[in-house]
């Protein structure tokens, strides 16, 4: 029964845009963590979304519907913002500290982002679960 | 009248299996809104209903040895949505228009129901002699 794949297909959907949400209140989170050098130095984060085919082995024939799943999470590549602080207590021994390279108006709107799509994927959950329960409710 | 228990149900028998179809192809096309790459496909429904009414288009098992095979997704060919905008990483879904699609879907899904619940009750009280 295809409609209980929609399960399978938004509960994906929704554990993806979980690690999203994760990752950018990790990134706002750390968005003023100062290291010393760049190496210590956080970097933002994002995920990576891949399709996964659902039921690859149970079908022969081009099944087209397809979950999503985090294939990896990547540090941006960005530069990281260099300051010049002497009195700071984590500052180098030039005088520098090193701030992560998180855009904040970015991860905003990523966040607004992945919030929606989570929405939607609750919207289709509920949605299905309805078209079932009235099809199991057939003849009565 | 014809009164086989098979064809009680008319086309909707087969519409609810289709209507499913697409509900879940749909569902991974907004599951995927976000997905790089990734390309929306639905499928034409009315044309699908129309292959179904060719009897030619199915094929029977005589043997119980006989390979069967799923015949209802066969006669399903998906295609391509056409973006209406470019987007930068190749994703082609607009979540706006699957959410309306699947609505529109879930709407032919109970209209469908609707009908077998109706078919159903009609044949009950003729049974009953009501």
């Amino acid at each position: 029964m295809s409609l209980y794949n929609i399960f399978d297909i938004a509960g994906s959907g929704m554990s993806a845009q979980t690690t999203r949400l994760n990752l950018v209140a990790s990134n706002m989170a750390n968005a003023d963590t100062v290291s010393s050098s760049t190496g210590e130095t956080y970097r933002a984060r994002q995920p990576v979304f891949a399709a996964v085919l659902q039921n690859e082995v149970s079908s022969h024939q081009q099944s087209a519907a397809k979950s999503v799943r985090v294939s990896g999470v990547v540090e941006s590549q960005a530069p990281l913002r260099q300051e010049f602080a002497p009195q700071h207590p984590m500052a180098n021994d030039e005088g520098y500290i090193f701030k992560p390279n998180v855009n904040i108006v970015e991860e905003m709107a990523n966040m607004m982002s992945a919030s929606q799509s989570y929405k939607n994927n609750v919207e289709m959950l509920n949605t299905a679960k309805q078209l079932l329960q009235q099809t199991i409710k057939i003849g009565q | 009248m014809t009164t086989t228990i098979d064809s009680l149900f008319g086309v909707h028998e087969q519409a609810l299996i289709y209507r499913s179809k697409r509900a879940e192809i749909l569902a991974s096309n907004m599951a995927n809104a976000d997905t790089p790459g990734y390309k929306a496909r639905d499928f034409d429904f009315k044309s699908v209903l129309n292959t179904l009414k060719t009897p030619s288009a199915r094929v029977d098992q005589t043997h119980h040895q006989h390979i069967g095979f799923d015949q209802t997704p066969a006669a399903v060919s998906l295609a391509y949505r056409i973006p209406t905008s470019a987007s930068l990483d190749g994703n082609t879904v607009d979540a706006k228009v699957e959410q309306a699609q699947y609505a529109e879907n879930a709407m032919d899904y109970q209209t469908s129901l609707r009908f077998v619940n109706g078919k159903i009750s009609s044949y009950l009280s003729a049974l009953r002699g009501e």
